[in-house]
């Protein structure tokens, strides 16, 4: 039976993946990734199945329990922000030397534009990186429809697929004809150990192996019902083509007229399809790439006839819009009316009630105290404390970084070095960096803001929740310096007291002010309310 | 026919319901539609934004292309004339009259007024006075979907009332009622305008 459903791009993966038959989805939020595994959590089938999903620690953790999965012999599904491959990287890059046993699909979510992240790195590399077949869809039916395509392709040629999709695809709705589900893979562990047991012989061999696959990947894009080449006469001469790569297309679609006449080479698999951008190289004098993220596609091209992101026909960064691909076609846009002069940026804020303000509100009174702190942040909706009014931060780089960075600065000679973390950022990886600082008894003190949930991507369970004490004292942080206080005007005597204390101990301390999202505990109480009524 | 619709607003003012509500009714008349969100951070007390596409056609980008778009649907004042670029010469504003002041540097009434004046087509109602004055608190939103009813054009006001039915079916009668009549004082007070 086939239905028509409107879905988030996100949704049409999560709901592809179901009917593909996963049997466990492995993610760590992050936006615009997340509400695939929201989905598969609160889909009936799903459920029913027991399909696992319940939230990883941090990227690596879900790619390594995918793989666990995949070598039992089931199809697996990881999902993380563009950002996280990088935690994932090493199981992600040695997974194309083991090969898989169920099919694998690692689905990257870049975030050109950075709408809420801190780069724009393009996953597409990644995939090219690892020499595996490489998925972008350009639409949500495609999105949906690929996924049972590129589980099939990953159990055919025995290696995990990445499906990379952008920002723009993840969070816009149409929609979507979807199918019905197939069977769950029964259990059948892989027996062949030489696989999987990545000594170098053997690991020489199975790269050795991935090299010829080369060829093969390079025919399946080729023989991809994802990558074709549209408006092309054999013999003809054109001044342009197009490279138009996952919703790349759709921009090039949307310039209509400019775009008519153009032989365009839809490209939605990869390894490149090498005939056919032969054939576009053969038959145009330029040939426009067009791509959503960094040029990977453009760079690939080696300049030959090829135009776009380096040669600033498109601009160098930032999403691509319709407007700015239809005058790199050659159209003009015309506005009626100009960008507004009177408006003036709204940016995002904690929330009103939030218990991060207090924490912040409580630095910033013991660090006028000491001119020379610096307070490391990290990732989270605290690092909104670096805006207005707070301006509390000196530092946010990576999942993590508050604490090592921290104690680098503090070994270094930094005084007070202060880092500040969030409950669901410290179990993710925060906890590494602490036990180095404990080793080294580093002159560091950590703020552990625990509201427990992992808040910014919208209210997922914390993987340390009740936990932080224990982690804490087991990682060797002396009792004494394990410090809960609750984040609330009332109590800033005492929270501004402990933390002068703990900044001039002479080792590692955490203080963890522990208060509720604000946000969790309204929903909390509407449901209680609405449950009532 | 189509209609390209941005939906804008503050962070928790309700666009997303809006644009679901037209987007159910688009799917059950059987159109095409894209409709891209802003999720994440923008979403605490910051700009957001929901570019609306519906179509009896194929539509390619999730994105509505500068100067194409035919309405502008906004639960604040400065946030309409934040996407004022992306509107037709001929296209229309239907905004909420009462500011958002939650930045130091929110712009003087009379500036905006002068932004609004600059446009062909605005209608500016108070949606907050009208949702207290008929104890409809929290259904300012879908008053202004009401006033916003006649422009929209490509699905009937009638279908946007049944889209509301079957929304907030799970939330009960009572929910469905009152979004309702949120609805209809939205679309009347426009009418006799």
């Amino acid at each position: 039976m086939i239905e028509r459903k409107l879905l988030l791009g996100d949704e049409a993966i999560a709901l592809g993946a179901i009917h593909a038959g996963i049997s466990g989805v492995y993610a760590y939020p992050g936006t615009p990734s997340t509400e695939i595994t929201e989905f598969i959590q609160n889909h009936p089938l799903a459920v029913e199945r027991g399909v696992h999903s319940r939230w990883c620690t941090n990227e690596k953790t879900a790619m390594e329990a995918a793989l666990g999965m995949s070598y039992a012999g089931k199809r697996a599904l990881v999902c993380m922000k563009h950002v996280g491959m990088n935690v994932a990287a090493d199981a992600f890059v040695n997974s194309a030397i083991t090969g898989v046993n169920g099919g694998l699909v690692v689905l990257a979510a870049d975030d050109p534009s950075m709408h809420s992240s801190q780069n724009e790195q393009d996953s597409r590399f990644y995939g090219k990186f690892a020499m595996i077949p490489v998925f972008e869809p350009s639409s949500q039916q495609e999105a949906y429809d690929m996924m049972a395509y590129a589980f099939r392709l990953s159990e055919a040629r025995k290696l995990p697929v990445l499906m990379r999709i952008v920002t723009r695809l993840a969070h816009s709705r149409a929609a979507v004809q979807v199918g019905e589900a197939v069977e769950e893979n029964p259990l059948n562990p892989d027996h062949e150990r030489t696989h999987w047991v990545l000594l170098p012989g053997n690991a020489r061999r199975q790269y050795a192996h991935l090299i010829e696959e080369q060829q093969t990947l390079r025919e399946e894009s080729k023989l991809s019902p994802y990558n074709r080449l549209e408006g092309w006469e054999d013999g003809k001469r054109y001044e342009l083509g197009v490279i138009a790569c996952g919703i790349g297309y759709n921009y090039v679609k949307e310039a209509g007229e400019a775009a008519n006449g153009l032989p365009i080479l839809k490209v939605s698999q990869y390894p490149l399809p090498h005939e056919e951008i032969h054939q576009l190289i053969k038959c145009c004098d330029r040939i426009l790439v067009v791509e959503d993220g960094q040029p990977f596609v453009e760079e690939q091209m080696h300049g030959i006839r090829a135009i776009g992101r380096l040669t600033h026909t498109l601009p160098r960064m930032g999403e691509l819009t319709p407007e700015a691909v239809a005058k790199a076609l050659g159209q003009e846009v015309e506005c009626s009316y100009p960008v507004s002069s009177v408006v003036v940026p709204r940016p995002p804020a904690l929330c009103q009630g939030c218990g991060h303000r207090d924490v912040y509100d409580a630095l910033n009174r013991v660090a006028a105290e000491y001119p020379d702190a610096r307070i490391f942040g990290d990732i989270g909706c605290y690092t909104l404390g670096a805006l207005p009014p707070f301006r509390a931060i000196d530092s946010c780089v990576d999942m993590g970084a508050s604490i090592t960075m921290a104690k680098g600065a503090a070994d270094a000679g930094v005084f007070p070095a202060i880092a500040v973390i969030g409950d669901s950022t410290f179990t993710h990886s925060g906890m590494t960096g602490l036990l180095d600082a404990v080793n080294s008894r580093a002159r560091i003190t950590v703020v552990i803001s625990d509201n427990l949930t992992t808040a910014m991507t919208g209210g997922q369970d914390s993987a340390g929740t009740n936990k932080f004490e224990a982690i804490c004292l087991g990682l060797g942080v002396e009792p004494e310096h394990v410090r809960v206080v609750v984040p609330l005007p009332k109590n800033m005597e005492e929270i501004t007291r402990i933390i002068r204390e703990e900044i001039e101990y002479d080792g590692v301390s955490v203080i963890i002010p522990r208060r509720e999202c604000i946000q969790t505990l309204n929903r909390k109480l509407r449901q209680k309310k609405a449950g009532k009524a | 026919m189509r209609k390209d619709i941005i939906l804008s607003g503050v962070g928790g003012q309700g666009i997303l319901t809006i644009a679901t509500i037209i987007g159910e009714a688009a799917i059950a008349a059987g159109l095409e539609l894209k409709q891209a969100e802003v999720h994440g951070m923008s979403q605490r007390g910051g700009d957001v934004q929901s570019n609306l596409r519906l179509s009896d056609e194929a539509i390619y980008s999730d994105l509505i292309p500068r100067g194409e778009a035919d309405l502008i649907i906004s639960m604040e004042p400065m946030e309409a004339l934040r996407y004022q670029h992306y509107l037709k010469k001929e296209g229309w504003v239907v905004t909420a009259e009462t500011p958002f002041r939650n930045i130091p540097n929110y712009p003087a009434e009379a500036d905006l007024e002068a932004g609004f004046q600059s446009l062909a087509n605005v209608v500016k109602l108070d949606i907050d006075g009208m949702a207290k004055e008929n104890n409809l608190p929290r259904c300012a939103n879908v008053i202004l979907l009401g006033m916003a009813a006649p422009y929209i054009g490509i699905v009937s006001p009638e279908q946007l009332r049944e889209s509301i039915a079957r929304i907030f079916a799970a939330k009960g009668e009572k929910v469905v009622t009152m979004n309702q009549q949120a609805f209809d004082i939205g679309y009347n007070a426009v009418k006799k305008g």
